[in-house]
């Protein structure tokens, strides 16, 4: 009897850690890292985007959000452009799904156009920014193939170290590195690696504030490009949870009656 | 019509604290380099145009209004000198509705080197003569949100006339056209209330389809000779129409496939007319940030040659380039080949944002081999080149 509750127990607990291997590792704290951002409901936040170039010539973008969660897809985002004053009224609609192409709409305001657009472009870049449309787009759990790469402490915590590969079609990236705080899974830092595995790009974000008692959110996001040294700097402001949002208001009719 | 404009500016002006305000000054030149046709016309027409947008949201209500002044003083053409109410709506939307009550600009339509299915707006031919500047339209517009699409019904209580050069203006024919003496076929003129009705939705997720009915005073008119009173000039005549839309997009990854169609009855005559094609883009060409797009769109009116528009069997190719850097660069080119007659146009718009707040645009239209029995052969001489430095709050 001892000897069958030994086997049992050992089946049950010795053989599921042993045998974790470093994929299933780096998968299990995906899931962990997305189940403990869910029922978040829906957000506003207000972002500004300040482009850097090499010789340090600035310029400045200020773009509003509108993000649903969606259960069981990828969310619904309205991005309502305020800077440069050209652009200004321009919105644009993502609903983000997993493997399955984004289904995006661009409101040009001065010809009152609803324009349905191709999601093909992961790799292009957001707004002449470095950010690309894949790195800004919603990061669900099946985007991506893990592995586990090591523990390490970052800044005031300790880290999970990951590496995942995109499973999407047409990513601009081989490779991310991510570290993820253990505790709450707070986005640290993100190494890009280009189509020949090279270093391109890395993405150190900070400032987190934690809003509803739970959810964490970067007030900061700096991407250095490696390559062309030129970098981009996101900071987020005034942001709202739970503000009432529903799937009705992320329809492409309401883009012509956005403010 | 310029002091009313004036007034209600003034008056917005006074409430601007609970505003909101975008808008654009523009500086534009256009120069002719070939020799006018007729003695009137001349080589250099410089203007400028001013375009506001306000807008209020009424606090704790439903409702918003949008106004939207335009102006555009010429230096030259007395007739592009002209102001526009291009919006002046009340907005409201509650629950599965949404209503506007005003001047309005609604935009249907897929295709890019044609709009065809495209007619709550009357064109602002003055303005440019791709057509893409409308005129606010005096409307009452119902939204309907379904669970598979949309349904809109449109209510039209007064027509625009189209605009046209006058006659110290370039891009016109030989004779004058005399606005003033607009004529209709209906009793009415232009007060006659017209109806549309535009149903919308998605299949499969990436086929989204368009079906519209519009009933009332063609927002086209037939030019009519009339040679009483000495001076032979042309008319518009605006007949009534009965039409039918579809219009058709697939976004399929690299490829977005379109499609417009049109059925338009007249009381004593119908035809048929469609544009449909594709654009294909590479993105990220030669590794670098810039996309390439290539257009392909074939045109027919079952008119053939008769058909008042240049397109009755013509084929579109032109290329987008967008370099997706920090001033946002964009050059597209394009090119108009008549099938039968041979005729040929083309088109090309470069524009570059400069620094935060400028913006600088320059677009060029030649008129290559134009057959004389081409609706466009008035033209032949009017190659251009246009200029636009923009101010944009």
């Amino acid at each position: 009897m001892k000897y069958w509750i030994a086997i049992i127990v050992a089946l049950l607990f010795g053989g599921v850690v042993q045998a974790e291997t470093a994929e299933e590792k780096g998968l299990r704290i995906a899931q962990e890292a997305d189940a403990y951002d869910k029922g978040f409901g829906d957000f506003t936040a207000d972002m500004t985007m300040t482009l850097r170039n090499r010789k340090g010539q600035e310029s400045v973008r200020h773009i509003r959000i509108r993000t649903l969660e969606v259960d069981g897809d990828g969310d619904k985002s309205m991005s309502i452009f305020d800077e440069p004053a050209d652009v200004k009224g321009t919105a644009m609609l993502t609903f983000s799904h997993g493997l399955k192409p984004d289904d995006q709409w661009l409101y040009l305001p001065a010809l009152k156009r609803v324009k349905r657009i191709s999601s093909r472009n992961k790799s292009g870049p957001f707004m002449g920014s470095e950010f690309a449309f894949e790195d800004l787009g919603s990061q669900e759990v099946e985007k991506y193939a893990y592995r586990f790469l090591r523990e390490e402490p970052c800044g005031q915590w300790q880290c999970h170290v990951i590496e995942r590969r995109p499973q999407y079609k047409y990513s601009g990236y081989t490779r991310q590195v991510v570290w993820l705080d253990k505790d709450k899974y707070r986005i640290v830092k993100v190494e890009y690696y280009d189509r020949k595995n090279k270093p391109l790009k890395t993405l150190t974000m900070s400032d987190y504030k934690e809003y509803l008692g739970h959810y964490w959110r970067p007030s900061k996001m700096e991407m250095k490009n490696l390559q062309n040294g030129k970098s981009t700097v996101l900071e987020w402001k005034n942001y709202k949870f739970r503000t009432g949002l529903r799937a009705k208001d992320f329809n492409k009719n309401k883009l012509k009656n956005l403010h | 019509m310029k002091g009313k404009i004036l007034s209600a500016a003034l008056l917005l002006f006074s409430l601007a604290s609970q505003a909101e305000w975008r808008g654009n000054v523009t500086a534009e030149a256009r120069y002719f380099w070939n020799d006018a046709l007729y003695t009137e016309q001349e080589d250099i027409y410089p203007s400028l145009s001013a375009e506001v947008e306000y807008y209020h949201a009424f606090d704790g209500t439903d409702y918003s209004l949008t106004i939207t002044p335009f102006y555009r003083h010429d230096g030259v053409d007395e007739e592009r000198t002209h102001a526009d109410l291009r919006e002046a709506r009340l907005h409201f939307a509650r629950g599965d509705w949404e209503w506007d009550a005003g001047l309005i600009k609604v935009f249907w339509g897929v295709t890019e080197s044609r709009h065809l299915v495209d007619i709550i707006n009357q064109t602002d031919l003055v303005e440019n003569i791709d057509g893409e500047d409308k005129l606010g339209q005096p409307a009452l517009h119902g939204l309907w949100y379904r669970d598979w699409g949309t349904v809109e019904l449109f209510v039209l209580p007064g027509f625009r006339e189209r605009t046209f050069p006058g006659v110290d203006g370039r891009l016109r024919g030989p004779l004058p056209i005399d606005t003033d003496h607009a004529q209709y076929e209906s009793d009415r003129e232009d007060r006659h209330v017209d109806y549309a009705l535009r149903l919308a939705g998605t299949v499969h997720d990436d086929w989204d389809l368009g079906l519209s009915f519009f009933s009332g005073t063609s927002r086209d008119p037939q030019l009519r000779l009339v040679t009483a009173g000495g001076q032979p000039r042309l008319i518009p005549y605006y007949p009534q129409i009965d039409q039918i839309g579809l219009d058709l997009q697939a976004t399929l990854e690299n490829w977005l496939w379109k499609l417009e169609a049109i059925h338009r009855e007249f009381s004593d005559d119908r035809f048929d007319a469609m544009v449909g094609g594709f654009e294909y883009t590479f993105y990220g060409i030669a590794e670098s940030d810039a996309d390439l797009g290539v257009l392909m769109e074939y045109h027919r009116d079952s008119r053939g040659k008769d058909a008042p528009t240049p397109f009755q069997n013509d084929l579109f190719l032109g290329a987008r380039w967008a370099l997706n850097d920090a001033q946002s660069t964009e050059l597209l080119a394009g090119g108009l080949f008549d099938l039968e007659l041979g005729s040929r146009g083309y088109r090309v718009e470069f524009n570059r944002r400069i620094g935060q707040n400028w913006k600088i645009t320059a677009e060029a239209q030649l008129f290559g081999h134009i057959d004389p029995k081409d609706p466009q052969y008035p033209l032949r001489s009017d190659d251009f080149i246009q200029l636009e430095l923009a101010r944009f709050f």
